[in-house]
Order: C-alpha cells, then sequence, then structure tokens
C-alpha cells in the first residue's frame, strides 16, 4: 500500500521538505532539491535585487517543487499577515509556513504572535503551516484555530541540535490529529531518522543540507534517513530491554564438557 | 514625485503608477509582489493605481528561505 503523505487536500509523494536557506547559489540548491526527492520547497520574500541572478521560483519549478512561501523575518501577527499575503500575490499559492519569531538570538517563536497570525490567515483562506515551539498546548491551539498542519522545532534553526525535548514531541504526536512536521534544528540524517521513527509526518529541514560541504550529498542522505524512519516507525521497533533476550534459541545446545 | 522605493528617496512623475515604480527596480516577471504604505496591492490593479507623494512602495521577489 502506496504510503502517502497528505496535508490539507494535497498528496507528497516526500515526507521531506526542503528548506531553500543558506545555499551558496541557485545551482547547487537545484540540484540538493532534486537529490532530497521533496516535493514541497519554502521560499521567501524580500526587495527585489537588482543584481541577483537567476529566479529561484524557475528552478523550483524545475524541479517540481510545490512552492512553500514563509514569513521569515516577521516579529509581530501583523507583519506576518502581510508578508503572507504578499506571497499570495507573488507566487499564487494560498499555502504559508509562518513563522513569527521573538527575537534575533534564539528565533524562537512568539507564540502569543503565532497564534494571533494563525487566527487571522486561516479565517482568510490559508492553508497555515506554523513553525512552532515544542510545546504541547501551543500545538494544539494551533490546531484548533485550524491550521493545517503543526511544525514543532527539534532545536532552534540551524543549531542542529537535533530534538532536544523528545518527550515533548511525543505529546505533540500523541494528540495531534493534522500532520506533525518536525521543523528546525536537524543537523545529520540520525535527527532525521528519530523524528520519523517517532512518528512525524514529516521533516522540513535548510541548513543540514545547505551548510553541509556536500549539499546534494546530503539532501540524497536526508531523503533515505527520512524514508528509512518512516519505514521503522510503521514496522514497529523493538522494546528497550535492560538484559539481553537472546536471538539464537537455547534449545539443542549440545553439552560439550 | 518623490516616493520612498524600497526604502530609498526617487522621484517619480505626477501621476505614476505602480508598475512604473516596478519597472524602476528591475524585478522580475513572476513571483513579485508589492505593497503601498503596507498594503498590498494585486497585480490587476498595478497599471491603474496612482502612486501619492511621500508613499512607501516595496517591490518584493522570491528569493531562498528556510
Amino acid at each position: 500500500m502506496a504510503d502517502v503523505f497528505q496535508i490539507a487536500e494535497r498528496e507528497f509523494g516526500s515526507r521531506l521538505i526542503i528548506g531553500t536557506g543558506g545555499f551558496r547559489d541557485l545551482q547547487t540548491m537545484g540540484e540538493a532539491v532534486i537529490a532530497s526527492g521533496a516535493e514541497m520547497a519554502t521560499l521567501a520574500l524580500r526587495r527585489v535585487d537588482p543584481n541577483a541572478r537567476g529566479s529561484i521560483v524557475d528552478v523550483l519549478h524545475d524541479a517540481g517543487c510545490f512552492l512553500l512561501p514563509n514569513t521569515a523575518g516577521c516579529f509581530t501577527a501583523r507583519d506576518a499577515v502581510s508578508t503572507a499575503r504578499l506571497a499570495r500575490e507573488a507566487f499564487e499559492t494560498d499555502w504559508v509556513k509562518l513563522e513569527v519569531i521573538g527575537d534575533d538570538k534564539t528565533l524562537l517563536p512568539d507564540p502569543v504572535e503565532l497564534l494571533e497570525a494563525a487566527e487571522t490567515l486561516v479565517a482568510d483562506g490559508f492553508t497555515v503551516l506554523p513553525y512552532t515551539n515544542d510545546d504541547p498546548i501551543l500545538a494544539r491551539r494551533l490546531e484548533d484555530v485550524g491550521c493545517a498542519a503543526v511544525m514543532p522545532l527539534g532545536s532552534p534553526i540551524g543549531s542542529g541540535m537535533g530534538i532536544r525535548n523528545p518527550y515533548n514531541l511525543r505529546l505533540i504526536l500523541e494528540q495531534a490529529r493534522v500532520p506533525v512536521i518536525l521543523d528546525a534544528g536537524i543537523g545529520t540524517t540520525s535527527d532525521a531518522a528519530i523524528a520519523m521513527e517517532m512518528g512525524c509526518s514529516g521533516v522540513l529541514l535548510a541548513s543540514a543540507v545547505s551548510r553541509a560541504q556536500d549539499p546534494p550529498k546530503m539532501a540524497r542522505a536526508m531523503r533515505m534517513a527520512v524514508e528509512a524512519g518512516r519505514l521503522a516507525h510503521e514496522a514497529g521497533r523493538i522494546p528497550h530491554r535492560l538484559y539481553a533476550e537472546a536471538s539464537t534459541p537455547m534449545e539443542g545446545v549440545p553439552e560439550l564438557t | 514625485m518623490r516616493v520612498f522605493l524600497n526604502g530609498e528617496p526617487r522621484e517619480l512623475d505626477e501621476g505614476a503608477t505602480v508598475d512604473a515604480a516596478v519597472a524602476i527596480t528591475g524585478a522580475p516577471d513572476r513571483g513579485v509582489a508589492v505593497a503601498v504604505d503596507g498594503e498590498v496591492v494585486p497585480r490587476g490593479q498595478w497599471t491603474s493605481m496612482q502612486l501619492q507623494e511621500d508613499q512607501k512602495v516595496e517591490v518584493l521577489q522570491a528569493v531562498q528561505g528556510g
């Protein structure tokens, strides 16, 4: 049976969502996106740079990616809502990765502004995917206002520290009725695999690939990690045990002394 | 007439419309959005909406971002 990943009404063949921030150039980004197998990629809006070369939109279209604009850099609900509306104009999509951060140093979400922005955007017809703290209560509130998924962080953006609070993530996973996507903090493949093994519906990562020494190779590794973690989750792991449990039968052991 | 185009003061003809400001920035054809004084201006209104003195015009395009 095909393992379909669905958010709102849209189905995706890959559970890896690639963030496009941090690549040294568009060509490397394109190669990495293709190697990742991702079918959805984030992008941002900034003032027009007359010296910019190439179009990220074209590269992502060529890679067959569905566009997920973000609201990175917004500190207030008001700015995030405006940015989402601008992105809807620019990219003709009502999907948004909603980011409302609390400060520059940690880039942690501001939960009060985030919830307000989510509520406004859902009412305005957006499909909202909020980047959120790993707080089960906030995740539930975001779901209650109509977010199409919740995207808790594993650790701060770009920190590569993996999943710092797996117990909170478990609580979020246990109660969620929308897809849970681990967003932020992935450093290497084992982090992504753990998120999927725990039961996340998907993983969103950028820096782990874009700032790797060989981004396309890391993208391919992440693709495999997400697939492996998903399969392991479905297969059902064995329990942890303090003592050994022999895998070779003791019955029929010969007497040799 | 002076407007602030992506934060820089620029002289435009009286009655200049949004699309004139967009053209100055060298924005690409696709993936562009405009806000005037913080309000989104839909693409369909670029050729009809006239700018006023001292308005803040933001012309945005797609960039890499996580």
